[in-house]
């Protein structure tokens, strides 16, 4: 018997108890679906972390100023001061593993272009920021060296200041007063995003630290070089915790903290903040697909379950078809092919169907999802493999038995 | 003639619980090629297990089988399954057709196992539902056909790998008189045509269309006489 003439078999076979081939279709069905709904679900909350880690770039650690000590009251983080542009610098210099330091000044307030206006948070930068953040410039250009040292009335903008101030127009040399300061628009920079706090981080303006200090922010910080933090990249491959421990130590040093007391600083590794949830992402994914799992396993059994009725019910069917020449292992075949091509139709639906849910999830829930190739083609084998395996035991169990018992069977 | 069959001393117990039963206590008989033979016997009398055991459908205790050159009785399962399906066509009481599949398919069944392509398939089964005189009724199942018509299709069934041997155990037992010599006077026909019929029944009547009367008791033969035997075609054309 051919496998062409043993698929119509089957098919006839199936076509005749449709509605149980449809019901136990289903559990094949509900399980593929699900396996690829989780997954995608799954691998869709871990892209959304890498990109977070992505858009706040790689290998970042966090410089802050920290809490200062003076005549035995410990100020708040941030009180005061504590670190400057040059330690910024020294870093570059003195840690191997620190591909760049950034030190940024922040401060907010209300910009105004025309007769828009916007309340925005502005940084002023050193070349060095955009290279930390990883952040390309999409119009226009970045500043130039003259007016980084010269403290140049230019400034760059991020996605979310453009539209608020100047809509569909393009922003490029128009003049944005902050502070009143008049600064002109030389660039826009690439859209980053939400930060993992939910922050929109295209909500900026990005001007020359020396414009931000002697023009903008002004007085107190401008006698210092003090800054509000630092942006530290560390090298691609270099480890991270060494790199932190250094770079402490060099603070603790410049900054002439005795042993045993607190850091002048705060340092916040923020990569690893994400990677640690990245892993957790990456967890519940695998439960997820696990979960499912169970449910294609059950629908298996319940493959398995229809066929042990099937064989019973049909015994006398095998019975003549040996008594006309069938052989053992063509009923074997027949019954395997049987149990596949209910689990592959029901696989195919299940990926159907799986596919859509995904789809739709990420549409109505907002969730995002990220369908995998992968797990399509994981799924589907898995619901054939289920098919071999829980069709095995009835079909051997039929193949088995004696024709004339089996003619006999009441 | 030569002896299409040659038993020597066949044997068959079972074992129901823990009494041993002799079904067949060692039955010794040839049945010539072109013979139509009809075995007789209270139920009980071993009957229905030489018949299966005539059909390979079951394998003997003790003795020997010949059928045609072949000694079948030392044959593996699925050399077994090649004989029947080459070989032997069986018709049952119950005709034991597919339920909803199609006359046709019905016949063409035994020619899935035996490496025949679909097309001849279909033309092959095609033939002998004519040959039963059931050729406009190949699309209608075993549920539209009244009970002769089907045992016709399994007749079909039986006849479609050309076998030498056709063994039907009692294929009159579901039908009406009239229709049970309808089907005996297609059996004859085809017995005419050459083929060799072993018949099972209970009823003297029936077995009084063959040509060979063997009797059964108690697991062994009683009787073993010439027939000459009635004809059915013309019993049929007389009312």
């Amino acid at each position: 018997m051919n496998l062409a003439a043993t698929l119509r078999v089957a098919l006839l076979a199936l076509r005749i108890n449709k509605m149980r081939s449809a019901l136990t279709m289903l559990g094949i069905i509900i399980g593929v679906a699900a396996v690829i709904v989780m997954i995608a679900v799954g691998n869709g909350a871990q892209a959304r972390v890498e990109e977070q880690i992505k858009s706040l770039g790689s290998n970042i650690i966090m410089v802050l100023s920290g809490s200062v000590t003076s005549g035995g009251a410990r100020g708040g983080s941030g009180s005061q001061p504590t670190i400057y542009e040059e330690d910024a610098a020294a870093m570059m210099r003195e840690i191997d593993d620190i591909q760049a330091a950034a030190p940024t000044l922040r401060a907010s307030g209300q910009v105004i272009a025309r007769n828009a206006n916007w309340s925005t948070t502005f940084y002023g930068i050193t070349p060095e920021y955009l290279e930390v953040r990883e952040w390309p410039i999409v119009e226009g250009r970045s500043f130039e060296t003259t007016e980084m040292n010269g403290s140049g009335k230019v400034v760059l903008i991020g996605q979310t200041v453009a539209e608020n101030l100047f809509g569909a127009a393009s922003p490029l040399d128009q003049v944005i007063r902050v502070r009143k300061v008049p600064l002109t628009v030389i660039g826009v920079l690439q859209r980053k995003g939400q930060s993992m706090s939910g922050q929109d981080q295209d909500d900026t303006l990005l001007m020359p630290i020396n414009t931000a200090r002697t023009r903008v922010i002004g007085v107190t910080q401008a006698k210092s070089h003090s800054v509000s933090s630092i942006m530290v990249k560390v090298k691609d491959g270099a480890d991270m915790t060494q790199a932190e421990a250094h770079l402490k130590e060099l603070l603790r040093q410049r900054h002439r903290v005795q042993p045993g007391q607190d850091d002048d600083f705060y340092v916040r590794n923020l990569s690893e903040i994400l990677q640690a949830q990245e892993a957790s992402s990456k967890v519940m994914a695998l439960l997820l697909a696990a979960v499912a799992s169970v449910s294609l396993l059950v629908g298996g059994i319940g493959i398995m379950n229809i066929m042990l009725v099937s064989v019973t019910e049909r015994t006398r069917e095998i019975g003549l078809r040996m008594a006309v020449g069938a052989r053992g292992r063509d009923i074997l075949t027949q019954f395997l092919v049987e149990a596949v091509t209910l689990s592959v139709i029901g696989g195919f639906i299940g990926i159907v169907l799986g596919v859509s849910t995904a789809l739709l999830i990420a549409k109505l829930a907002g969730w995002p999802t990220a369908l995998s190739v992968t797990a399509i083609i994981l799924a589907a084998g898995f619901a054939a493999i289920i098919g071999i395996f829980f069709g095995y035991y009835p079909a051997r169990k039929a193949s088995r038995l004696l024709p004339i018992d089996a003619l006999r069977y009441e | 003639m030569a002896a299409l069959i040659q038993v020597d001393s066949l044997a068959k117990d079972y074992q129901m619980g823990s009494t041993l039963v002799q079904a067949l206590r060692g039955v010794t008989l040839d049945i010539a090629a072109g013979e139509f033979v009809a075995v007789m016997g209270p139920s009980g009398s071993g009957k229905s297990t030489f018949m299966n055991l005539l059909g390979c459908l079951d394998q003997p205790s003790r003795g020997r089988y010949r059928l045609g050159e072949q000694e079948v009785s030392q044959l593996s399962s699925d050399e077994l399954a090649h004989v029947r399906n080459r070989q032997i066509g069986f018709v049952f009481q119950h005709f034991n057709l597919l339920a909803r599949t199609s006359a046709l398919d019905n016949v063409a069944l035994p020619l899935l196992y035996s490496q025949v392509p679909v097309t001849k398939r279909v033309a092959r089964a095609k033939q002998r539902l004519a040959q039963v005189g059931l050729a406009e009724r190949m699309d209608h199942h075993p549920a539209q056909l009244s009970g002769g018509q089907q045992q016709r299709v399994a007749i079909a069934r039986a006849l479609v790998c050309h076998p030498q041997l056709v063994l039907a155990d009692e294929p009159t037992g579901a039908l009406d008189s009239r229709t049970s010599i309808e089907i005996m006077a297609l059996l004859q026909q085809l017995n005419r045509e050459g083929i060799t019929i072993v018949l099972v029944t209970h009823e003297h009547d029936i077995a009084l269309f063959a040509s060979r009367i063997i009797s059964f008791r108690d697991g062994v033969v009683v009787e073993d006489k010439a027939n000459t035997p009635n004809d059915a075609a013309a019993w049929l054309a007389k009312t």
